[in-house]
This record gives structure tokens, C-alpha cells and sequence, in this order.
């Protein structure tokens, strides 16, 4: 996939993380700013590069700003923003997110 | 070598102070320091203009110990215009030894940063203050006590006071003062108290002077050297913030719901019972949930301790509670109260809490519901430091209260990403040893030394779990937390309140 | 899962901390919302947080409830296909007023269960009956799909169309209950009432639990766990209730022991709805 347009999913709410996607020249570029970042600050940007990877995007800047959010919504919010960011009207391919 | 709880204390900042070795302190024979004392001339006035002209008069000079009480808490002036003027004034290496320090007493940084404070003792540390102190701005660690510790450490003179700076709501000319009248109340001044009879000269700060003699006698004329008038000395509103409002948040609701059904379903929950509550949403709810069961069971409680707040003088109105040990006061219903309510008794710390007394008020203490930053699966309890290993909190009277014949921690599973049943806390303030039972939203988990509560809290309706599921439980929703990176340098040390070590706290690493 | 639906809660569905604590209440069922508790520009991440949820939190034996949006919405083909891909357990339709509001939902269901694999006729569901057309058509809407769980009344959106509002003694609500219960109950199916919202009024909640429980409900709606213990006071069973229960089932016992085939209690027949009965009343005492 492609990041095409810059969006933004997600809240500033505790719980929650708010991201903002948008296309990058060349790699992934992330910058998270985490009110768990000392415990935490790693695996979300392991995971935020997973979630990259398995949409097979290779260039995509991602700015963080999360307040303890889980990893189910970290994932959640991630997959929002990339749907938002792509091209055309890709419908959401249930039976294969993991 | 290590402590009983597991920590080590380098030898290089441990002083004279012994390593914690156990909740059951030795006892031996205390000798007591005695204050100086420069008597008043016949015709003297105690009044003087200003904190200026006050500290002239002191001879305060560099390298001395001064202390405050926290008695006005997030609405204290008192600490910040002091500081000012003593900064102003040239003088450095101070010593300062506060019953505790809040969010308003970040202008202290700046002190620190000068040279004019370079040691302290303290029972709690938060916002700006913390932070500093937490990333080594002070080259001295702060010595962190209990206010039983504290009451302790004055009287045996570990801390000697050279000046105590005491913010009264109303004195007279002559230095009769008390919390409970004038412009600015804020009830007990159950911590001045110590302050007030140890240390070597002691200036009252006023806004409300009052016709002598000024009754109650809080703060006695027989202690006190001189007297300050100020224009305003707190906010009446700063000393309920953070303590007072009645929650409505489901969690906690539910945490207070399985506190209530663990007194009351424990053998303590009978007539002439005794407790402590503290503060925070889910305390208040479970002196007014305790109070339901207490008029529907027909049984009446000796005593309540603590720092009282307005839900406890409910209890005291509807004749639930016959006296109120009162050490502090959390709102200002219960700072007017204890002006007006024979069975509201204004204590001192050393009354309260110290261990080195004649016999504590806590003591006598059935149940205790104490709430905790950490908890770990040996039961320890951290109130000090954040998840992130910064300063944070406040010990209070927490391992002080924590001796009583059930004492129960209440906290939530997890906070945001957060897990608060943990491998192992940060720091180590209540001493698993002291602790009996850990509330969450989910469920209980009974110290297993506590055989006779497990077999009296089973079968009960109450999910009870170990520690270790708990904290399994936690990880499972939050993953699990990397450790905090820590620098060598001691920030401060915690002592237990027998003035054993506990624990220390180290640099965080930026 | 139990078959007691005394207390569904509902979880707004865009809103992580609610979801992540709805795991930690005693409702029997959690409803996560879709429809109006999200706005239309966070319906797609709303679905998403709700997916990943379901996967990842655990929320022990409660049965699982999603309210999709409608089909002609243009969102709920979308929340039907990826609810099933997260293995809820009942979808929860809004706005029914016809058997066949069900009968297309169900179509989209079964279409799903195919593309992803899960069982034909898995996936259950439930109505929510919300104007004067529906409730004129309960019966139909009861008797649509072997699928459906229960049929609930949906009180704010029916008071609108009734031109009334809701009052403090629900008789605006009276002839809505009264055909939901019985379309239900012919049907075997649950009946569920809708949500109170003056979360200050525990007074006047009580008083309204009191009166669907005399008027035959399973359960209701609820929006804030602080409601959950006083519908299970509510429908607790009396010590009386349980004693009978209990006997009805001794009876039964004793009598498959002794193979007889005539089973009576006192003096009286026993037969399968008052079997029935007994173990629905000692299921509601085991969970009180």
C-alpha cells in the first residue's frame, strides 16, 4: 500500500493515541510522544512498524501523541489512519487483518 | 548488603541510620532532645513587622534547619514568601525540614538551584519540585519521612529545628493560636504541634490576630518567640483540592463497594470498631458506603483517625462515630468542624503516629484503607514514586497506619497503560509485612501470612485471587512495562518510621 | 455465557477507555455501539477499535453485543462483515419496523459467515423495535429469523415518533412494552427495555426496573455500570422462589430415577414451563 494523503485518527483522551500519517520520501519516519513513553515508548514504535510492514507500506512519516492508549487501540487507530491515507476507496479487508 | 524488603543501601549515603529489619521496631530507652529556649522579658512584644524584620531578629545565618507544616497543603503561601526573603537575604546552606511539600512549592526549585537549600527532609514531593529532585538537582538526598517518622526523628533530635516558620489562621499578641478561627482556617495543626515544642525559636504568620487569650490553644504562648502579620496566608480553597470530591467514576465505585464488603464481612466490623480512611474518590466512598452498613447492622465505631474530610463528620453527626482523632484536615467543613464539635480532638503527629512514644493512636487501630501508586507480590507498597520513577507523592501517615489489625490497600488493577500490581515497586514505603489486603476493581488478594483472613473472607461473594494472578492479570492487559532506567546518584532516601532505612531513590535517567 | 440478560450495557464505540473497562462490571451482556453514540466521520475507526477489541480484550463469559448501523446507512455491510470476522456474538440491529429489516440483515450475515468462514446460523441477533410501526409489528419482527435472541424497546427514538416525551411513570411506554413482551414471549424469544438516563435519579430507575420486572422483561439497557447492581437486586430472586425451584427440581430428579413418567410436586402436575421456570429462577439466585 501507499500513503498517498496525510490523515489523522484517534483522540488526545487518556486511553487513547492520536495519529497523524502522511507520506514520506524515502522510509519510516516515527515520532511518538507517549505519557507511557519510559515503559512503553519502544514497543509502540515496534509495533506502530509492524503494523506498517504487514500493510506492506514502506514509506510513511507517523507523528504519536499517546496517553496510555492499549494495543488494541494503538492497532485500531493505526489501521484508521492508513485506510484514511491510501488511495481510492479500499474497503477493509476483514478476514486477513490480524 | 540488603534491607528486609530486598534493597540496598549504598554504604557511602547511609549515615548513622540502621537498614529496616522489620515492622516490630526496637524498642529501647529514648532520650528526648530539648529545645533552647530565650525567655521573654517582662513588657516584651512578640509582634514584629515583617518576615524581614523577623529574620533580623532570628540571627538566621547560613547552614541552619528551619521547618513549616503543611497543614494549608495545595493553598500554602507560607513556605514560597519565607524562602523569598530568605533568599534575598544572602543566606545559603539551608536546611529545611517541612511535614511535607505539594504541588504550590515549586518557586523551591529555584532555591535549590542558588544554594540556598541544600538539605531537606519531607514527607511528600510532587509537581516541579519532584521532577527536579527526581533528575538530581539537589546534591544531598532528600531525607523522606512518614509523619510518625517525622514526630520521631524531632524528638529524638535527628531533626533539630533552629526556626520553625508556622503559618496560623489566628493567633493573639502573646502567640495562643489555633487552625479553626480566623480569615484563613484550616483545622488541625496536629503536625505545627511538633515544630512548635522542638524547635530552638518559633515564629507564628498570621493574617487574623485575635483578642487574648486566644482559645483553643492549639499552638501554646509558651512556645512561641514571635509573630508575623501577614496579609493573606493560604487559599482556604487549596486545602480540599485533589481530596474531597465524591466520585462518581464506576471503577473506583467498585473498588470502594469490595472495601465496604471486606470490613464488613472481616471480624473487625463490630460494635466499637476503629478505622482510618484517608483521602481520594474511592476513600470517600467507602466511609459513606461504610456508613449504610453501619446504621443497617446497628454497630457504632469507637474512633476515626486520620485526616478527616466531610463524609467522616457525617458520620460523627449521626452519632456512627463517637470521637475523631484529628490530625489534619482535608476540607474545609472538617477545619470548621473540629471548631465546633466536642468529639472532633485536634492530635498531635507524635499522638497519631509516632513509634517511639508512650503508645500511637494508631496503635489502637482496627482498619485502615490505604491506596498506593504500586503494590508488588510481596505486598509492598509505594505512594512516592510514579510508574515513571519520578518523585510523585506523598508517604504520609501511609506506614504509619499500615500497623493496624487489617490494614487494606486500595487501588485500581491498572491506570491508562499502567499496571499497579507489579513485580516489584519502584520504591518501597509500606513494608509488605504490614499489609494485609489489596483491593481492585476485579477482586481482593489476602497476604498469605493472614491465614485467618482467607478462611474468614472465602465463600463470601468476594473474588479473592493471589497477588501473582493479580499482577498476571494487570500485565495482561497493559504488556509488560520495560524497567525504569535509573543513574547511580541517590536522590533521596526513605526512612521507614522508626528511622531504619527503607528504601532510597535514585537519578532517573533522562 | 449464562442465558440470564438481566443488565446490557452499553459502550459508546469510539472510546477506548470504556471499552477496555467494560471487561471489569457484572452486566451479563456488553453492547458496543456503532450507531448513535458515534458520529458519521469515526464510523470506520470506531468499527476498528471495536474489531481489534473483541480480539484482544478479554471480557471473561459476558456475551458480546454490536448495534451496527443500518444497511442503507452505507456503513453497515461494513460493521456487519467485520463484526463477524471478530466473532461477536450477537449483532444488534436499530430501527426495526418490519420481518424483513430483519430478513435483509440476515441475508448480509450469512453472506459473511460464507466469505469468512464461520458457521451458517452462528451469528445471532437481536432487534431493537423503535416507532409505532415496529411496535405494531412486533409480532412479525419476533417471528422473523431463528436467529434472533430477544426484541428490545428502543424508548427515545419512539417517544419522538409518538409526539411525547418520556415521563416519570412510563405509561407513554405502556401499549410498546406490552407488545414487545408478548411478541417475545409467543415467540420464546427475550424481551429487553430500554435504557434510563437520569443517572442522578436512582429513585426513579428503580422504580422503572421494578416495573418491567413485573411486566414479564428479561433484563434492560443500561448506560453506566453504577445500574448494574440494582437491576440484579431487582430480579433476585425471593428465598420462597429458590426453595420452589429447588424442590421442582428435586422432583424431577427423583422421579427420572424411578423412571416414572408422571412427575408432580404436592400434589400438583409438574410440566416443562414450570421446569423451565425453576431453572431460570435458580440461574438468577446463582448470579445475584
Amino acid at each position: 500500500m501507499e500513503i498517498i494523503n496525510q490523515s489523522t485518527s484517534g483522540t488526545l483522551e487518556s486511553s487513547d493515541i492520536q495519529i497523524i500519517l502522511g507520506p514520506n520520501k524515502q522510509g519510516i519516519d516515527i515520532d511518538i510522544r507517549s505519557s507511557v513513553q519510559k515503559q512503553f515508548g519502544e514497543h509502540i514504535d515496534m509495533l506502530i512498524r509492524k503494523i506498517l510492514s504487514d500493510k506492506m507500506i514502506e514509506h510513511a512519516k507517523v507523528l504519536v501523541v499517546d496517553n496510555g492508549a492499549l494495543d488494541c487501540t494503538i492497532r485500531a487507530r493505526m489501521e484508521t489512519a492508513i485506510y484514511r491515507s491510501i488511495e481510492g476507496n479500499q474497503r477493509v479487508e476483514w478476514g486477513v487483518i490480524k | 548488603m540488603m534491607n528486609k524488603v530486598k534493597r540496598e543501601i549504598p554504604e557511602e549515603v547511609r549515615g548513622n541510620n540502621k537498614l529496616f529489619a522489620g515492622v516490630n521496631t526496637d524498642c529501647k530507652v529514648v532520650q528526648r532532645a530539648a529545645p533552647k529556649v530565650r525567655p521573654i522579658k517582662l513588657g516584651e512584644e512578640k509582634l514584629v513587622a515583617s518576615i524581614e524584620e523577623v529574620i533580623n531578629k532570628l540571627n538566621l545565618c547560613d547552614n541552619m534547619t528551619i521547618s513549616f507544616h503543611h497543614h494549608f497543603r495545595e493553598g500554602d503561601y507560607i513556605i514560597n514568601l519565607v524562602m523569598d526573603a530568605i533568599a534575598k537575604k544572602g543566606i545559603k546552606n539551608l536546611t529545611i525540614a517541612p511535614s511535607s511539600l505539594t504541588n504550590v512549592h515549586a518557586p523551591l526549585v529555584h532555591h535549590i538551584k542558588t544554594g540556598v537549600i541544600t538539605n531537606m527532609t519531607t514527607s511528600g514531593l510532587r509537581g516541579e519540585l519532584g521532577e527536579a529532585i527526581s533528575n538530581g538537582v539537589m546534591k544531598e538526598p532528600v531525607r523522606l519521612r512518614s509523619h510518625g517518622g517525622r514526630a520521631r526523628a524531632i524528638e529524638a533530635g535527628d531533626i533539630k529545628i533552629d526556626v520553625a516558620f508556622l503559618g496560623v489562621p489566628s493567633t493573639d499578641l502573646y502567640g495562643n493560636a489555633n487552625g479553626v478561627k480566623g480569615k484563613t482556617i484550616c483545622g488541625s495543626l496536629g503536625y505545627a504541634q511538633m515544630d512548635a515544642k522542638y524547635a530552638d525559636q518559633v515564629v507564628l504568620l498570621t493574617d487574623t490576630i485575635l483578642p487574648y487569650p486566644n482559645t483553643p490553644i492549639s499552638i501554646a504562648q509558651t512556645d512561641v518567640d514571635y509573630i508575623v502579620k501577614l496579609d493573606k496566608i493560604g487559599d482556604s480553597e487549596g486545602i480540599g483540592i485533589g481530596a474531597t470530591r465524591f466520585t462518581t467514576n464506576p471503577k473506583e465505585l467498585q473498588i470502594a463497594e469490595l472495601v465496604k464488603e471486606v470490613i464488613t464481612k472481616s471480624v473487625y466490623f463490630k460494635n466499637g470498631f476503629s478505622f482510618q480512611t484517608g483521602t481520594g474518590g474511592a476513600a470517600l466512598a467507602v466511609t459513606r458506603f461504610l456508613a449504610e452498613e453501619m446504621k443497617n447492622n446497628s454497630i457504632k465505631a469507637s474512633f476515626a483517625l486520620g485526616g478527616i474530610t466531610k463524609p467522616m463528620l457525617t458520620l460523627l453527626e449521626e452519632n456512627l462515630v463517637d470521637t475523631i482523632l484529628d490530625v489534619q484536615d482535608f476540607d474545609k467543613e472538617a477545619a470548621i468542624s473540629l471548631g465546633q464539635q466536642e468529639r472532633q480532638i485536634e492530635i498531635s503527629a507524635s499522638y497519631y503516629a509516632d513509634p517511639h512514644n508512650k503508645g500511637a493512636a494508631v496503635n489502637q487501630l482496627d482498619v485502615v484503607i490505604l491506596s498506593a501508586l504500586e503494590v508488588d507480590n510481596q505486598f509492598n507498597v509505594n505512594v512516592m514514586t510514579g510508574s515513571d520513577g519520578v518523585l510523585r507523592g506523598a508517604i504520609g501517615g501511609h506506614c504509619d497506619a499500615a500497623n493496624a489489625k487489617m490494614t487494606i490497600i486500595s487501588a485500581p488493577l491498572v491506570r491508562g497503560r499502567i499496571p499497579t500490581i507489579v513485580d516489584r515497586v519502584n520504591t518501597v514505603i509500606t513494608p509488605g509485612e504490614s499489609v494485609d489486603v489489596i483491593v481492585t476493581e476485579i477482586g481482593i488478594a489476602i497476604n498469605p501470612k493472614r491465614r485467618d483472613l482467607i478462611a474468614s473472607l472465602s465463600d463470601q461473594g468476594i473474588p479473592i485471587f493471589t497477588i501473582d494472578a493479580l499482577q498476571e492479570k494487570a500485565y495482561e492487559i497493559t504488556g509488560t512495562p520495560k524497567p525504569i532506567e535509573y543513574e547511580d546518584k541517590v536522590v533521596a532516601l526513605v526512612e521507614y518510621r522508626d528511622g531504619t532505612l527503607i528504601d532510597k531513590v535514585l537519578q532517573v535517567k533522562q | 455465557m449464562t442465558n440470564l440478560r438481566r443488565t446490557m450495557m452499553f459502550v459508546p464505540g469510539n472510546h477506548p477507555a470504556m471499552i477496555r473497562d467494560a471487561s471489569i462490571y457484572a452486566s451479563d451482556s456488553i453492547m458496543f455501539d456503532l450507531e448513535d453514540a458515534v458520529s458519521p466521520f469515526e464510523k470506520d475507526s470506531a468499527r476498528l477499535l471495536v474489531y481489534h477489541a473483541l480480539k484482544m480484550v478479554d471480557y471473561g463469559e459476558k456475551e458480546l453485543i454490536v448495534r451496527i448501523n443500518s444497511l442503507n446507512s452505507g456503513f453497515g455491510f461494513d460493521d456487519i462483515e467485520a463484526m463477524i470476522a471478530a466473532d461477536v456474538d450477537v449483532i444488534r440491529l436499530p430501527k426495526t419496523e418490519t420481518a424483513k429489516d430483519i430478513k435483509d440483515v440476515e441475508e448480509v450475515i450469512e453472506s459473511y459467515e460464507r466469505k469468512l468462514g464461520r458457521e451458517v446460523g452462528s451469528t445471532k441477533m437481536m432487534a431493537a423495535i423503535e416507532s409505532a410501526k415496529g411496535t405494531l409489528n412486533a409480532l412479525e419482527i419476533a417471528e422473523s429469523s431463528k436467529r434472533l435472541i430477544g426484541i428490545a424497546l428502543g424508548a427515545e427514538d419512539y417517544v419522538t415518533n409518538m409526539k411525547t416525551r418520556r415521563y416519570p411513570n412510563g405509561n407513554e411506554l405502556l401499549f410498546a412494552r406490552s407488545m414487545i413482551i408478548h411478541a417475545a414471549r409467543s415467540v420464546g424469544i427475550m424481551a429487553f427495555d430500554t435504557i434510563y438516563t437520569d443517572l442522578d435519579n436512582e429513585e426513579g430507575f428503580k422504580a422503572e426496573v421494578e416495573l418491567i420486572h413485573q411486566l414479564g422483561f428479561d433484563g434492560k439497557s443500561i448506560i453506566n455500570p453504577r445500574q448494574i447492581k440494582i437491576v440484579n437486586e431487582i430480579y433476585r430472586p425471593t428465598k420462597k422462589e429458590i426453595n420452589h425451584a429447588l424442590d421442582v427440581i428435586n422432583a424431577i430428579e427423583e422421579a427420572n430415577e424411578k423412571k416414572s413418567g408422571v412427575i408432580a410436586l404436592n400434589g400438583k402436575m409438574i410440566d416443562k414451563p414450570i421446569v423451565e421456570r425453576a431453572k431460570y429462577v435458580l440461574s438468577l439466585a446463582n448470579h445475584s
